[in-house]
């Protein structure tokens, strides 16, 4: 977990990352926002030379409804203040009225982009309560599937950051590859997003005949293309230019924001779930974590690059490691009977049915389980009271916290790289707001 | 005064029998509890802000949440001895980096007084999780710097994740169908 | 399309080429030709809030591609646009900003309602979400699904053009009638794993 020693990242405040901690002649705008929306700032230059500019929540670039009071100076940013709650959904309301069967239809719809991860930390706390584990190949199957989803998310991040950078072509070049795994994932759990297959006890259903080659064929199909893109934008004069040395955040900045995921890889601290607090079985699969030297989008944007190699890399030995078994527990209480078991046996009906309406009742306790999804750690804790709802449901979203180190990597930035800014940090709202 | 001490000591020699015969587990100085393989702390809302710098500077270098809980309307929870369990809880998580693991801190909350000093200048991290546990809960944080409502609009009235309040369901109307007898 | 009169001599074409038309004009009627262009060239206000937002944007590239409809283009200033695709779910504090963005679109204006969140409160039945964009809106075309396909929006788009071409729209909003409910049609195209060289 060594911070890397470069006097770039590390500070020589008294304490490190000082500039986080300042309540007066910090980088956050503390205004409420009816303030915000009578203040003659907004209409005119005040004395000092500032004007406050809105933007969003409808804004091509913030990536969802994400708006920003921006305190400019010229075209320099000053002091800025993201405000949230455009997408609040009342998701963790709404969890304690499902079942823990329905939790993971819930959970998937906050971070849209990769739904699995969220799936998969709901069921892993839930299992956790209940005292079960999911068999073998449930947990290869897991890993294999949130593997993917994880390419399908930096693709998408390539995607949408490519356009606002103004590399129109690279979101379609994006979107090529991740239809590609959407058609896995559509032949898999027959959805193409917010697929409810990760549930308490296992998956859904298991891997269909052919998966193997289906694989096999798109990540073949996907690896040369990242050298694309590389050729495309890594290189690229312009593209630097607009990313290195943007965006810069140290990585005190950064544990004290309680920031984790890409984001704080870039700044050269080394923490990742998969290797440090592993589940699944991480521990038996080989692959790098990726860290950053400077902090700034471009090594955001690389980290991400480089991330979705690993991936592969971790698909093709899940590939080839898959074991054959059960794809969910055998546990009467949790596991729904097989379908074809009801038009034979009225017990198998009555199973289904109570675990279909009733639920299955969870022993009363509480616990938390994180996983590490493409923006960091996701946790999901729950509080249960022996029913079968949860009684309190709460989800650690990595967005809500990394986008508290956006005023600091904003501040004195021009609004072009407020952009670059937001599109590196790869907030997904849904998540955010919850 | 004799006989008040020699009352006073002969009552601690009890209590201190008592605490070797069942001795309340404290890391920090505040009990703590174990809950599927993590450490659970229970410090109280004085206890709060020297509880979390003491961890700070042992390596509990990342605030990953802090949020409520609502008990009301739970059949009835056990929490560390000697403690009363209030309606409301927070619940702050942190990570040792080092010894990778997480430590989760609960603190009760009363209902008449949801007053709790704010972590902001341990882990300015909190900024944002303080307005939500402000906004979902009511528990409000002495001492941040911005206590404004944050998901839901700035002249909503109510805390939506308390047990009190209701879910806020409509009745579904289908468009078309014949009307309901 | 409508059906517009070609008049002149065909024959002549076959045998002169371009020269022989002895009339080189057509005509129809004015609204049929402005219906035919509204449709053909419908600017979308990018208004994408959640997750249907993520295969409104796949619906706009090259695998399912709007571009074909002249509608790649989504504006950023509601001033541009004809269309608003309502993608995701709308909350309490997002629903100002919709009717402010809706006002401030020109006429003639469609709205798509897309994804069951948009179009009912989808599986969110409580405090948070607006119980469907149609209570703060007037809605042309429901597209259901959580969410959607593009093959369903694209559906619901094409059944948008059909409207605008047929001039269906003005008479549903003097009725008052509610919009169009269209059917989902994802998974149309084969899920097959295909390889694109």
């Amino acid at each position: 977990m060594a911070i890397i020693d470069d006097p770039q990242l590390s500070s020589s405040d008294a304490v490190p990352g000082e500039r986080v901690y300042r309540r007066d002649g910090s980088a956050i705008l503390r205004i409420s926002e009816s303030d915000a929306i009578n203040a003659d700032a907004l209409t005119e230059v005040t004395a000092d030379g500032t004007m406050v500019v809105n933007m969003g929540p409808q804004h091509p670039s913030t990536h969802g409804v994400l708006r920003l009071i921006l305190e400019m100076e010229g075209e320099q940013v000053r002091r800025s203040k993201p405000v949230i709650g455009y997408l609040h959904t009342g998701m963790e309301k709404t969890g304690e009225q499902l079942s823990y069967l329905q939790g993971p239809t819930n959970v998937t719809r906050m971070d849209y982009a990769s739904p699995l991860f969220s799936e998969l930390a709901f069921s892993l706390t839930v299992e956790k309560l209940l005292g079960i584990e999911a068999p073998p190949r449930a947990q290869w199957i897991r890993m294999l599937l949130t593997e993917l989803n994880r390419m399908s998310s930096h693709l998408l991040f390539q995607a949408t950051n490519g356009m606002d950078m103004g590399a129109v072509s690279m979101m379609l070049f994006g979107w090529r590859e991740r239809e590609q795994v959407l058609r896995v994932f559509e032949k898999i759990s027959g959805l193409r997003m917010n697929h409810n297959y990760i549930r308490p006890g296992g998956v859904a259903a298991d891997l269909p005949d052919g998966w193997r080659e289906d694989i096999n064929e798109i990540l073949d199909a996907i690896e040369p293309r990242l050298d694309e893109y590389d050729q495309l934008l890594t290189g690229q004069p312009i593209w630097r230019n607009r990313l290195q040395g943007v965006g810069t955040v140290s990585a005190d900045e950064c544990l004290a924001l309680g920031v984790t995921g890409p984001l704080l890889r870039s700044t050269g601290y080394a923490w990742d779930l998969r290797r440090d607090i592993p589940y699944l079985n991480y521990e038996q699969v080989e692959f790098d974590v990726l860290v950053g030297g400077f902090g700034d989008c471009f090594d955001r944007y690389a980290i991400r690059l480089n991330e979705i190699r690993e991936s592969i890399r971790i698909v093709r030995q899940c590939i080839d490691m898959m074991p054959p078994g059960d794809y969910r527990i055998q546990d009467k209480k949790v596991t729904p009977p097989p379908r074809g078991r009801i038009d034979e046996s009225m017990e198998a009906l009555i199973h289904h049915f109570k675990i279909f309406t009733e639920g299955f009742k969870v022993p009363e306790g509480e616990a938390y389980a994180a996983v590490e999804s493409p923006r960091g750690e996701l946790g999901c804790y729950i509080v249960s009271d022996g029913s079968a709802h949860p009684y309190r449901m709460h989800i650690r979203a990595p967005s809500f916290s990394n986008l508290q180190v956006m005023p600091h990597m904003l501040q004195d930035s021009l609004i072009a790289d407020a952009v670059a800014i937001i599109s590196t940090v790869d907030p997904i709202m849904g998540e955010v707001d919850r | 005064m004799t006989d008040e001490n020699t009352a006073a000591e002969a009552s601690a020699e009890d209590a201190a029998a008592d605490d070797d015969a069942a001795p309340i587990e404290t890391r920090y100085d505040v009990p703590v509890t174990f809950s599927f393989g993590d450490e659970v702390l229970h410090p109280s809302r004085e206890q709060l802000v020297a509880t979390a710098t003491a961890m700070k500077a042992d390596g509990f270098v990342s605030i990953l949440d802090l949020f409520g809980v609502d008990y009301l309307a739970h059949p009835g929870r056990a929490v560390a001895e000697g403690l009363v369990a209030e309606r409301f809880e927070l619940v702050v998580t942190l990570m040792n980096h080092d010894t990778a693991t997480r430590t989760r801190l609960r603190v009760q909350v009363p209902e008449s007084d949801p007053v709790v000093p704010t972590l902001f200048d341990v882990y300015p991290g909190t900024e944002a999780a303080e307005r939500e546990t402000w906004d979902m809960f009511g528990i409000s944080f002495d001492g941040h710097p911005d206590m404004t409502r944050i998901l839901m609009p700035d002249g909503w009235e109510g805390h939506p994740l308390r047990k009190d309040f209701g879910i806020g369901a409509v009745p579904v109307h289908f468009k078309g169908a014949p009307a309901a007898k | 399309m409508p059906d517009l009169p070609i008049v002149g001599n065909t024959d002549d074409i076959l045998q002169y080429g371009i020269e022989g038309l002895e009339h080189n004009f057509l005509t129809a009627k004015l609204e049929d030709v402005v219906n035919w262009s509204r449709a053909r060239s419908l600017w979308p206000a990018s208004f994408g809030l959640a997750c249907c937002a993520i295969e409104m944007m796949a619906a706009g590239t090259a695998n399912y591609d709007l571009a074909r409809f002249g509608m790649e283009v989504f504006r950023a200033s509601p001033r541009q646009a004809d269309l608003m695709i309502v993608a995701g779910r709308v909350s309490q504090k997002m629903a100002p900003v919709l009717r402010q963005v809706y006002d401030q679109m020109m006429e003639p204006k469609w709205v798509i309602s897309m994804g069951v969140c948009a179009s009912s409160g989808g599986m969110f039945n409580n405090y948070a979400i607006v119980q469907g964009v149609d209570q703060i809106v007037p809605v042309d075309v429901y597209a259901p699904g959580c969410p959607p396909g593009p093959e369903t929006l694209i559906h619901a788009i094409l059944t948008v053009h059909n409207k605008i071409e047929t001039g269906e729209l003005l008479q549903r909003r003097e009725d008052g009638t509610a919009g169009i409910v269209v059917e989902q049609r994802d998974g149309q195209t084969d899920t097959q794993v295909v390889l694109q060289k």
